[in-house]
């Protein structure tokens, strides 16, 4: 008679993946080309065909991306796919306004020009990055992707993680990531809870084509009802982020493409002339959700899988990118000391350098749009003085612009444009 | 050996698994042991690349390399070394430390070959070595030099001696003795004589006494504000490493 195996039976070591990810988005996407290019072998799991992620026709979505987020698609070989189609921000504007009045004249100004880096960051569409990440991810030998495939269960082993398919197929992988996004079913299956609110806002977005050039500004209004955000895009396009109470945006959504221009208009004035749409109309309600653990045994999460945020500084990429940076750094480290990259005390590392900053950044904005989102006649007062002051410090100015191009705190080496 | 191993039985073996999963605990009994790690093993990686030209970047860095852990416990340093490539014996004289060590190997997919045995012994069986991994160990021996030099005797003409210990001076006495078995019952009371530990200067002595070229030295040093230790070069006035080279 065999002696019965007191181990776990560990699939066949051929077949264990180094890294596996939930989630082909834009994080998901940045974590396994990274990590590939570091010399993990990953499997890339998504929900989405590959043709819906490739889809060619502008959709209105784009993204704010920090000169640091930049540095990191340069470093993972994403960048000279969509530098030609990308706006540099070389200017970000920021004033409080109430519908009909215009912007109050205090107001903050930052301009790239003030610091030695170049621009605070660039515009590109959703359209853009979506298929220079798949086509980097094809492109990396070291990447198994498996789209149109979701994950049902998954198990922690002591040495290894499996997780299984709609379609039956079994996984096993080292440890696994999670971008799956606010409500990740990778977090809750692990039992991982998460704190947050609602904050009663929807945010609008949809591009537009405007008359006049742009000359590559950003501009921030703070309306009592929530932010409006007017970001450049390439040609006379800009993208749209406007917040709204969820009742009135609900209102706004129904509206005919022709009334919810005619209500878009008197909120910025006429600096860009003629205004009409360009692209799908979208909204999403505004919540704050943060992971009560980011790592788990064999087990990290990333991007809004561990802290969705407030996107009222157009911070949500730009916050995963750090997350992806971050780990992949913490994984090379722990795998040149031979150490198994998949436990607790290295995970432990990642969530010790992004959990603190995640946390301050989601209670930052926060804190930000409960300020800004308010017609309270003395805090309009109070914040407009405060803009007026801070716009007439060059130090704090430059502190602003920094921070904004995601240069502040301890950055990521991809983030610094540097190998791991 | 192979029949020892066979006559071991399940509840044993169960028992085992137990206390592996203790040595592995990153928050259990060993837990100093896992936060001084990542530094050990950062020290000994670079010291292991620079002198034998391995890119740590490459897959199985280490592979040719014979090495030896010696006090191998449940495999913390092991394990990282096979997984690097070096083909690893691990030796402890605590004998129930073996078979513990060889259930977590094999659950980690490494093949380790763990031996009760010490050093002395292996130089009676003529064993050599590329790299001598001596950590935690020669403040706990009765007479250092003969050990030291068991050591240096187990390596090839050209090979790597690393080795850590503690200093012996009022600060390491409060840190080691009063700080990690008292205050923070990090390690069981007794664990150190403070009388047995050895200075650098005097490491490096025993060292060259032992027939080894002494390297390198530098310090381990413990921030309880981060909660974590850092390689220093300058402050061996704690727990200190050396790395020693056999002339060729």
């Amino acid at each position: 008679m065999d002696n019965p195996d007191p181990m776990p039976i560990l699939p066949n070591m051929e077949n264990i993946s180094d890294i596996l990810i939930v989630g082909a988005g834009l994080n998901g996407s940045a974590m396994a080309i990274a990590a590939a290019q570091a010399g993990f072998r990953v499997t890339l799991v998504d929900s989405l065909p590959t043709a819906t992620r490739r889809l060619p026709a502008f959709d209105g979505r784009s993204y704010a991306l920090a000169l640091a987020s930049q540095r990191l698609l340069s470093a993972i070989g994403v960048w000279g796919a969509v530098r030609d189609s990308s706006q540099p921000i070389l200017e970000i504007k920021v004033s409080d306004g109430r519908a009909g009045e215009g912007a109050s004249p205090f107001f903050m100004h930052f301009d790239h020009a003030e610091i030695e880096e170049g621009p605070m960051g660039f515009m590109v569409e959703d359209r853009h990055l979506r298929r220079a990440f798949l086509d980097q991810i094809k492109a990396e030998d070291r990447i198994t992707y498996i789209p149109e495939e979701t994950v049902i269960t998954q198990e922690v082993h002591a040495t290894h993680f499996v997780v299984t398919l709609a379609s039956g197929r079994d996984l096993a992988a080292r440890m696994i990531v999670g971008s799956d996004g606010r409500q990740s079913g990778t977090a809750e299956r692990a039992g991982i809870k998460r704190t947050g609110w609602d904050y009663g806002q929807t945010a609008l977005v949809c591009a537009i084509e405007h008359e006049k050039p742009n000359n590559g500004i950003a501009h921030q209004f703070f309306m009592p009802a929530g932010p409006l955000a007017i970001l450049p895009l390439t040609g006379n396009r800009s993208s749209i982020v406007w917040a709204e109470k969820t009742e009135t945006a609900a209102k706004i959504t129904q509206m005919s493409d022709s009334d919810f221009l005619d209500a878009l208009r008197p909120r910025f004035g006429d600096f860009l002339g003629q205004i009409k749409l360009a692209g799908k109309r979208f909204s999403y309600p505004l919540n704050l959700t943060l992971a009560n653990s980011f790592v788990a045994d064999r087990l990290a999460l990333i991007g809004d899988a561990a802290h969705g945020i407030h996107p009222i500084a157009g911070q949500g990429l730009n916050a995963g990118l750090r997350d992806v940076g971050a780990l992949v750094e913490v994984l090379v480290e722990a795998r040149r000391r031979g150490e198994d990259h998949g436990t607790r005390p290295v995970l432990d590392r990642y969530e010790g350098w992004r959990r603190f900053d995640s946390a301050t950044l989601a209670l930052a904005t926060d804190g930000f749009n409960r300020l800004f989102s308010n017609d309270n006649a003395l805090l309009r007062l109070g914040r407009d003085l405060g803009m007026g002051l801070i716009n007439k410090l060059p130090r704090a100015r430059r502190a602003f612009i920094r921070e904004a191009a995601g240069l502040t705190g301890d950055v990521p080496k991809l983030l610094q444009g540097k190998p791991v | 050996m192979q029949a020892a191993e066979s006559t071991v039985d399940q509840s044993e073996i169960a028992k085992f698994e137990a206390m592996a999963a203790e040595w592995w605990d990153p928050n259990g009994k060993f837990k100093p042991l896992h936060m001084l790690n990542p530094c050990r093993l950062d020290y000994i990686t670079k010291q292991i690349s620079v002198d034998f030209k391995r890119d740590l970047d490459a897959d199985k860095p280490f592979e040719g390399l014979r090495l030896l852990d010696i006090g191998c416990g449940g495999g913390l340093l092991s394990e990282p070394m096979a997984r690097l490539g070096a083909s690893v014996v691990g030796a402890d004289a605590a004998e129930r430390n073996i078979p513990v060590a060889r259930v977590h190997a094999e659950q980690s997919g490494l093949d380790i070959d763990y031996r009760h045995t010490t050093a002395e012994a292996l130089v009676e069986e003529a064993e050599k070595f590329d790299v001598v991994l001596n950590m935690e160990v020669v403040e706990h021996v009765a007479d250092p030099l003969a050990y030291l030099t068991a050591c240096q005797r187990l390596l090839k003409p050209g090979g790597l001696h690393i080795c850590s210990t503690i200093n012996r001076n009022p600060k390491s006495f409060a840190a080691a003795i009063v700080g990690a078995e008292y205050v923070m019952r990090w390690l069981p009371k007794g664990t150190h004589e403070w009388q047995k530990f050895i200075t650098p200067d005097e490491l490096f002595e025993l060292l060259k006494k032992a027939g080894l070229d002494p390297v390198d030295r530098k310090g381990f040093v413990f921030n309880p504000i981060t909660w974590s230790w850092k390689i220093s070069e300058r402050d061996t006035s704690v727990n200190y490493v050396t790395a020693s080279v056999k002339p060729l």
